[in-house]
């Protein structure tokens, strides 16, 4: 073995020795009480908020995605005959078209079970009764705009004149804009929340400073070094925050996936699909972590700006 | 003589305890913790007052706040190696001028220097090594109230950095000295007046300053454990430091024949033994004045 190890142990060792002797300088974790429970809670609350945040960024990014190039056009003619004529015109009208990639007829069975819910399976003897419109599912290669639109409409005016086109992005609007309500209302309270947390911490660094302002004029008295006093406090509330910060974490993810299970058992189309990518993850992991580095420099600011005042 | 191996072997750190425990057995007149292998090597090692100066105060003012002057044209100097009482009625400005000694005050006005440095012009960032070269006896004791009296006394090498291993024996053997041996785990408050004034003081020659100052490190304990205690200085005080003792008790005073005596009148220092005179005269005072009113 190379002497790399060794030497590592050996300042692991050292460094080992100097943090258990400034740690009996002060008692550990006795230093801010329940401040680790406040700021579990606290990184909990963040790391759920966040993570809503970003599942509706991604649902709206890949619902948007799956819309924004289709148009659905309708065929609403009472007479079925009739019907499947001007569908099938408009069919072969509109994949001729420029700028379309797909069209495709949605068929019958489908159809069916689209209405199912409303009009009920034993509809079946009298559906072809009902003016049920035939619909075309058409991909555009770029988002649908409205002049490509309106060329569509004149190209079928005369082909099918029942026929009916819309942007899917239209009627989905509506959605998207609750959806982008909702980010907002994300974003919004991850900034509390983190404000919150910001001010627990400072807090919390006070509270602990004020406790021990007399351990803190011994020590000093007594030679200890600014920097030394502020890495004795740091250390303490590094603990404290990670502590905090770990079970806020692990509080978060079983939300989480608590949220995550309702919405799959809801089936909807949209959301099923809808997850947390690993850069989301990175995100959120990154929480605790940041509140324990807000922690430390909090601390170790809070304990230096009181030293200062002292000879 | 030989050396012993111990002492030979161990880095200067660990050597210094090791000197400064079994220089207390040797001047121990209790004769407890007596090692005489070792006695002759703490002997040779003993340091004689140099009168190298090691305080200078000249003219030094000190008003707390927009009060009136508590210390007025204090001018004196200490020299390295000897003993010195401070004694003046309550109010006189004894534990504030220990203040400017132990470097918790600023003067208002005066020069102060210290370890041959301007110590007002010093810069913040040195003042712990200065403060590190000090024992401090306080009169409120300031121990940390959730430290038990090991780790008080231990505090001041864990600041120094020395290592854990290192710590163990010697805060023992003080505790023991100071009669505390089977209280060591006993936090501030469960302790009496009395035996918290030991552990202060333990925690202020632990480790073994240039210069220890103590403030009525007597004032709440019986006069056997006084004596022992002043014993206890006296041996410090042996190997090098120089010693500045507050107090009040005129007998303490005496059982100090070698001592210089300055004395404090509503904030000016007067000088009933010549201790503060240069050069500073050696050894005992033969035409000692008598003693200061108290
Ligand atoms: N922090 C302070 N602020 C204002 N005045 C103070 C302060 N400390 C001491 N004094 C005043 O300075 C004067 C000298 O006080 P000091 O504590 O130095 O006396 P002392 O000689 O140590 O008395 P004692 O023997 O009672 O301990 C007193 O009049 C006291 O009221
Ligand atoms: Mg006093």
């Amino acid at each position: 073995m190379s002497m790399l190890p060794a030497a590592l142990e050996a300042f692991q060792g050292e460094w080992r020795e100097r943090a258990s002797a400034e740690s009996r300088l002060l008692p550990q974790g006795k230093l801010s009480g329940p401040m680790p429970w406040v700021i579990a809670i606290m990184i909990g609350l963040t790391v759920v908020a966040t993570a809503s945040g970003l599942a509706l960024r991604n649902t709206a990014r890949v619902a948007s995605a799956d819309v924004s190039g289709g148009v659905t056009v309708q065929i609403v003619h009472g007479a079925p005959r009739e019907r499947d004529r001007q569908a099938q015109a408009a069919l072969a009208s509109v994949q001729s078209a420029p700028g379309v990639l797909s069209a495709r007829l949605v068929p019958q069975a489908e159809l069916d079970a689209l209405v199912e819910p409303w009009l009920g399976t034993n509809a079946g003897d009298d559906i072809n009764a009902l003016p049920v419109p035939a619909l075309i599912d058409v991909r555009l290669s770029d988002a649908a705009n409205d002049s490509q639109l309106e060329s569509l409409r004149t190209r079928l005016k005369s082909s099918a004149p029942a026929a009916r086109i819309d942007a899917q992005a239209t009627w989905l609007a509506p959605v998207f804009e609750a959806i982008g309500g909702l980010q907002w209302l994300a974003g919004g309270l991850i900034a509390l929340l983190a404000f919150a947390t910001v001010a627990t911490v400072l807090l919390a660094s006070r509270n602990a400073l004020g406790n021990h302002r007399s351990t803190i004029e011994i020590v000093h008295m007594l030679g200890g070094t600014d920097t030394q006093i502020a890495r004795i406090f740091q250390r303490s509330m590094a603990v404290d925050a990670a502590a905090g910060g770990i079970g806020g974490l692990l509080l978060g993810l079983v939300a989480i996936s608590l949220l995550g299970h309702q919405f799959a058992a809801l089936g909807s189309g949209m959301m099923t699909s809808v997850g947390l990518g690993f850069s989301d993850w990175l995100v959120i992991c990154c929480i605790p972590l940041a509140g324990v580095l807000l922690a430390v420099v909090t601390a170790r600011l809070t304990v230096l700006s009181a030293l200062r005042g002292m000879l | 003589m030989p050396l012993p191996q111990e002492t030979i072997a161990t880095t200067p750190k660990k050597r210094f305890h090791g000197l400064f425990s079994t220089s207390i057995a040797a001047y121990s007149c209790f004769g407890r913790n007596q090692v005489p292998a070792t006695t002759g090597y703490s002997l040779l090692h003993m340091n004689k007052p140099d009168d190298a100066e090691i305080v200078h105060f000249d003219n030094v003012g000190l008003r707390y706040g927009t009060g009136k002057e508590v210390l007025t044209d204090v001018s004196f100097t200490l020299f390295s190696g000897r003993f010195y009482f401070l004694t003046g009625a309550s109010g006189a400005g004894k534990t504030s001028l220990l203040k400017l000694l132990y470097l918790a005050q600023r003067p208002s006005r005066g020069l102060i220097r210290m370890f041959g440095t301007d110590a007002i012009t010093l810069p913040r960032e040195r003042l712990p090594g200065f403060r590190r070269r000090l024992g401090v006896v306080f009169q409120d004791f300031r121990l940390v109230q959730h430290l038990s009296a090991f780790d008080n006394v231990a505090l001041p090498l864990r600041v120094a950095g020395v290592p854990e291993k290192d710590i163990v024996r010697p805060v023992t053997e003080m505790l023991e000295w100071v009669g505390l041996g089977d209280r060591s785990h006993a936090r501030p408050a469960t302790l009496s007046g009395g035996e918290q004034q030991r552990v202060a003081i333990a925690r202020a020659v632990i480790g073994r300053p240039d210069m220890l100052i103590a403030d009525e490190p007597t004032g709440n304990v019986d006069p056997d454990m006084a004596e022992k205690l002043l014993r206890l200085f006296e041996a410090l005080n042996r190997l090098g430091t120089t010693v500045v003792v507050a107090t009040h008790d005129i007998h303490l005073i005496q059982k100090m024949p070698d001592s210089l005596i300055m004395r404090l009148d509503k904030g000016r220092l007067s000088d009933p033994t010549g201790a503060l005179r240069y050069p500073p005269r050696s050894g005992a005072a033969p035409s000692r004045p008598e003693l200061p009113r108290l």
